[in-house]
């Protein structure tokens, strides 16, 4: 057992029982997040086997716009984990970005109004100061970024940091890159129950067989608070559903960033549970256009939204007048998933020794995959991770219970 | 109320226009929606109505049975009992909380010459207590070396430009696939005065002959057989059975086909032989246009053919309350067998709304169709897809025509990134992504997920590439009038669940 | 009387009734777009409005379907600025960041 094995079992104290598979960590769930921190766990020598009950990225992840944005998130816990991720993302994982996709566009956040290009600046402001780039957008300099911009807006904020890449793709190679490591992946199987010692999780129940383990990693997204509750715990992740539009293939660099208006911003904070439609446009490397980011609580409904659609459609006409004539070829939707106070869990269970979460990413799962799976890996085997977990304790919801109850 | 309908039927082939007629005079205020110009779908495609010739009915089956329903019709439209639209595509359906069915439609095309696209709300949606889907099908493609080069068409698209256009689309062809339906196409070229060089045929010949079900199933069929038969003779054109195209030749257009003998699996057994052509026709059957049904949620199942179909009971109905299904959509089963189903929809749909229906028809037309479905069946198992056709890909055929995906990048997406089936071999190669969304490819790209993975293809293989969000590609101008809609269907109250 | 139509400057005849594709293709042009990743070539392929090969500008407006559009009298084809049928065959990528 080496070095980084030991370390692990005495985090969690595993036990193996010897008969069948056994693994260090099983990671539930095999969407971005489930694939990195396989992949960084394998890379720190912890012999990791990914459970999916479906296909790989077969879930959120197949159903997002490959977002790694710094530019809408406040100062906080969650806007410092993103530029954490973009480092794991530019240095760790550079020599790999041609594999998915990483394209570094930048996000243009433009304001229809001058009240909007207030508050920009002084959102602008605060994110320089934990050390987010920021140029900032005169209205007549605009166009110069987007030349198919409509004239009517007020002015916005330019962030090169801001970058796209192909999730499924992210979660396949780093899933491979793993495998390479010795990870296994076990994919149309579920988890149908938790193996126990006492309050202790030591692996999980398969309807292919037992998996024992030193840690299991709660990885499965939208769906996690249902493996939460295998263990008795309670994380509550719920889904937001978000329509994304997609149009025809276009001529290329028409559309040259991610471009959306300031009042994403504050969508995505916020939780209210009725429809919100902030246009993110983006044009892709096989020549779409994707316009993205409706926001509703409606639960695991999958019935395809017209008024989202159409509000999706209307905005993102808005920003860009020649969209109008230009076809949509399909519409797809996936279920976010949110924690109340919109941060993800991340980190030790201390209700179920054993049992880790990295969950509820809502709709930044992509953009703080790696930085994630790189700061579970470290925690796992004992190194201090290079981000305090603290604010993504999952037990850090029981105060909220309580005064709810 | 002028949007507002007993029953919206899609398209306007056999099984579409024998539903609508048939619902319009028992009672029901019918709309009927198309694709096409004029009436008669893929199987009686013919010249522009306003340009027509004596001559353009040569080569038609089924003829008169076409003219007495479009007649009908007509009539019915002029008298207020029918709402035609042709020229137009349903790209969304909803379903409100009533039960009634929203369906959103566009313009097919949007040139200055045809410009009728319906800006205004009440052009755009339509609304009916119950649907009878009929979108018919087309032909059923594999991928093969040099299957992308201009001169290769389907089978039906050279039917097509022949009957609807009257433009052959070659000098000296060759139509090659498995199936009854290359023998009009090769016949039909012959008296357009194309040479037509072979039918290379898959499978061995007029087996289903042979088979006592199927004949007796449908006796017209063996009549019609001898006939093509006979025309094939007087055209000289070599029919060519167990035999394949293994690779289409040329560099910016078909100059010839490389053909070979092969067992009854598909695998080559003769040496390779040329045949000079530039006209290539290919069809492998049909697939059925799912993506309306697939929408409203109805149940699938996997025909004998290999086709995902909507599973219907023996009155058309499908598992979703109100949605009747009829034609190639319920299986691949052609133009007489779609118009008995058409009709029989139509008057279950009659009868549960309370219109009388002479419980006599009800039982011959369900009766015909029993023995429809049987005849096809036996066509389906005389005609196969050879199972070992994913053997003839090479690494750099292309499979999805639109994205370029070959099959070389599907194998890697398998082999390297663990794509076990066809969602995800779509989501990490892109077949199906882009403008046909999967049509042309879907079949062969579940095939392939299938074999890749060493099992057989099964209806979860075939869904995901035959579910689309929108059934057609729909501009986003129209998509941001549905939010400032003030159609009728709202002033009903008949607000889409996800309206409110 | 015949319709007369331009293809890239070029006079093609077309009967009425006809298609632009099968006006095209009665006049010997077999394609009239290439891909954007390959630049191959690209014309009718299953000439009933289901593959979308056959796209083509017709009097300025993109990505028209030429099987699915009547011909007419002085119709100019394939000269616009941003149709697939003028797309460039740049270096473009095998996947965009999006998902079915």
């Amino acid at each position: 057992m080496s070095e980084r094995q030991r370390a692990i079992h005495q985090y969690s104290a595993g036990e193996s029982h010897g008969r069948g598979v056994s693994a260090d960590l099983v990671v539930v769930g095999a969407g971005v997040v489930g694939a990195a921190s396989a992949y960084f766990a394998s890379l720190a020598g912890v012999r990791v086997v990914v459970v999916e009950r479906g296909a790989i990225a077969g879930g959120t992840s197949s159903a997002g716009e490959g977002n790694v944005l710094v530019s809408d998130k406040e100062a906080g816990p969650e806007l410092d984990l993103a530029l954490y991720s973009q480092r794991v993302w530019r240095e760790d994982l550079a020599e790999h970005a041609e594999l998915w996709e990483f394209e570094s566009k930048g996000g243009l956040v433009v304001a229809a109004s001058e009240q909007n290009v207030t508050s920009l600046r002084e959102l602008a402001v605060r994110q320089r100061r934990r050390g987010v780039e920021v140029r900032d957008v005169a209205r007549t300099e605009l166009r110069d970024y987007e030349p198919h911009l409509s004239p009517e807006l007020a002015g916005g904020a330019f962030y090169p940091q801001d970058a796209q890449v192909q999730p499924m793709l992210v979660a396949a190679h780093l899933l491979r890159l793993a495998r390479e490591r010795g990870a296994q992946v076990r994919t149309r199987t579920e988890v149908t129950g938790l193996l126990r010692d006492g309050a202790r999780v030591t692996g999980v129940r398969t309807p292919g067989g037992d998996i024992p383990a030193g840690a299991v990693l709660n990885a499965s997204g939208t769906w996690a608070a249902g493996v939460a509750g295998l263990a008795g715990v309670r994380v509550p992740v719920l889904p937001r559903r978000g329509f994304v539009l997609v149009t025809q293939p276009m001529p290329p660099r028409m559309i040259r960033h991610k471009v959306y208006a300031a009042e994403y911003v504050g969508d995505v904070a916020s939780s209210d549970t009725a429809l919100q439609t902030s246009p993110v446009v983006e044009g892709t490397a096989s020549g779409t256009i994707l316009v993205g980011a409706s926001r509703e609580r409606v639960g695991f409904d999958r019935t395809v939204s017209v008024t989202a659609i159409g509000t999706l459609a209307a905005k993102a006409i808005a920003l860009f007048p020649m969209l109008r004539e230009v076809r949509a070829m399909r519409t797809y939707h996936g279920f976010r998933p949110y924690c109340p106070d919109h941060l993800p869990v991340i980190g030790p269970d201390p209700r179920a020794p054993g049992l880790w979460h990295a969950c509820g990413h809502e709709g930044a799962g992509v953009g703080l995959s790696v930085g994630t799976g790189k700061l579970i890996a470290q925690a796992l085997v004992g190194d201090r991770p290079d981000m305090d977990l603290t604010p993504f304790a999952p037990d850090r919801f029981a105060d909220v219970e309580e005064a709810l109850r | 109320m002028p949007n507002a309908h007993d029953v919206a039927v899609v398209g306007a082939g056999p099984a579409g226009l024998a539903a609508a007629v048939e619902a319009a005079e028992a009672g029901l205020g019918v709309a009927l929606i198309d694709t096409a110009g004029q009436p008669g779908g893929q199987y009686w495609r013919h010249y522009d109505e306003n340009h027509a010739r004596p001559d353009d009915r040569v080569g038609h089956r089924g003829w008169p049975v076409f003219t007495a329903l479009r007649d009908r019709m007509y009539a019915l439209r002029a008298a207020g009992r029918i709402r035609y639209l042709p020229g137009h595509q349903v790209w969304l359906i909803t379903r409100g909380g009533s039960g009634a069915f929203t369906l959103r439609v566009t313009a097919a095309t949007s040139t200055a010459a045809t410009t009728e696209r319906p800006r205004d709300a009440a052009g755009r949606a339509l609304v009916a207590r119950a649907l009878i889907l009929c979108p018919g099908g087309y032909d059923r493609q594999l991928p093969l070396p040099g299957w992308d080069l201009p001169g290769v068409m389907t089978a039906g698209g050279v039917q097509a430009l022949l009957k609807g256009h009257r433009t052959p689309a070659g000098r000296r062809a060759v139509v090659a696939g498995t199936g009854p339906f290359l023998l009009p196409v090769a016949t039909g070229l012959a008296r357009a005065g194309v040479r037509v060089a072979a039918v290379v045929e898959a499978n061995g010949t007029l087996g289903w002959l042979r088979d006592p079900v199927g004949l007796v199933s449908a006796p017209g069929k063996g009549v019609e057989a001898l006939q093509y038969t006979a025309l094939m003779a007087r055209h000289r054109i070599p029919y060519r059975t167990r035999t394949l195209i293994r690779e289409i030749l040329g560099t910016d257009r078909v100059e010839a086909v490389r053909i070979a003998k092969v067992d009854r699996d598909g695998r080559p057994i003769g040496p390779d032989e040329e045949i000079l052509a530039d006209l290539v026709a290919l069809g492998w059957g049909f697939t059925p246009s799912l993506e309306l049904p697939l929408m409203l949620g109805v149940e699938t199942a996997k025909d004998v053919d290999g086709s995902l179909v909507v599973a219907v009971d023996d009155l058309q109905r499908s598992s979703v309350d109100g949605l009747y299904v009829a034609g190639e959509a319920t299986g691949v089963g052609g133009a007489a067998l779609a118009v008995y189903e058409g009709r029989l929809g139509a008057l279950a749909l009659a009868a549960a709304l309370g219109r009388p229906a002479d419980p006599t028809v009800m039982r011959r037309l369900r009766s015909a169709v029993r023995r429809g479905r049987r005849f096809a069946a036996a066509m389906h198992r005389t005609y196969p897809v050879p199972r070992t056709w994913p053997e003839w890909l090479s690494e750099t055929t292309p499979v999805c025509r639109c994205e370029e995906v070959s099959y070389g990048d599907l194998r890697r997406a398998h082999d390297d990134l663990g794509a076990e089936d066809a969602r995800t071999l779509k989501m990490l190669a892109r077949p199906g992504m882009g403008w046909c969304q999967g049509r042309v490819c879907g079949f062969a790209t579940a095939g392939i997920a299938a074999c890749l993975s060493r099992r057989e293809s099964t209806a979860e293989d075939l869904r995901p590439l035959a579910t689309r969000s929108l059934a057609v590609p729909v501009p986003l101008g129209e998509l941001a009038a549905l939010t400032e809609d003030t159609t009728p269907v709202e002033a009903t109250g008949e607000r889409g669940r996800d309206d409110g | 009387m015949t319709y007369q139509m331009t293809f890239r400057g070029a006079a093609v005849p077309a009967e009425p009734g006809q298609s632009v594709a099968a006006a095209l293709v009665a006049a010997g042009i077999p394609d009239w777009r290439t891909t954007r990743k390959g630049g191959r070539p690209r014309g009718l392929f299953c000439g009933i409005g289901v593959c979308f090969d056959c796209l083509i500008t017709v009097d300025g407006i993109p990505d028209q379907r030429a099987c699915l559009v009547t011909a007419a009298d002085g119709m100019s084809l394939g000269d616009a600025e941003t149709g697939a049928d003028l797309e460039d065959a740049g270096d473009r990528r095998n996947s965009d960041a999006e998902r079915a």
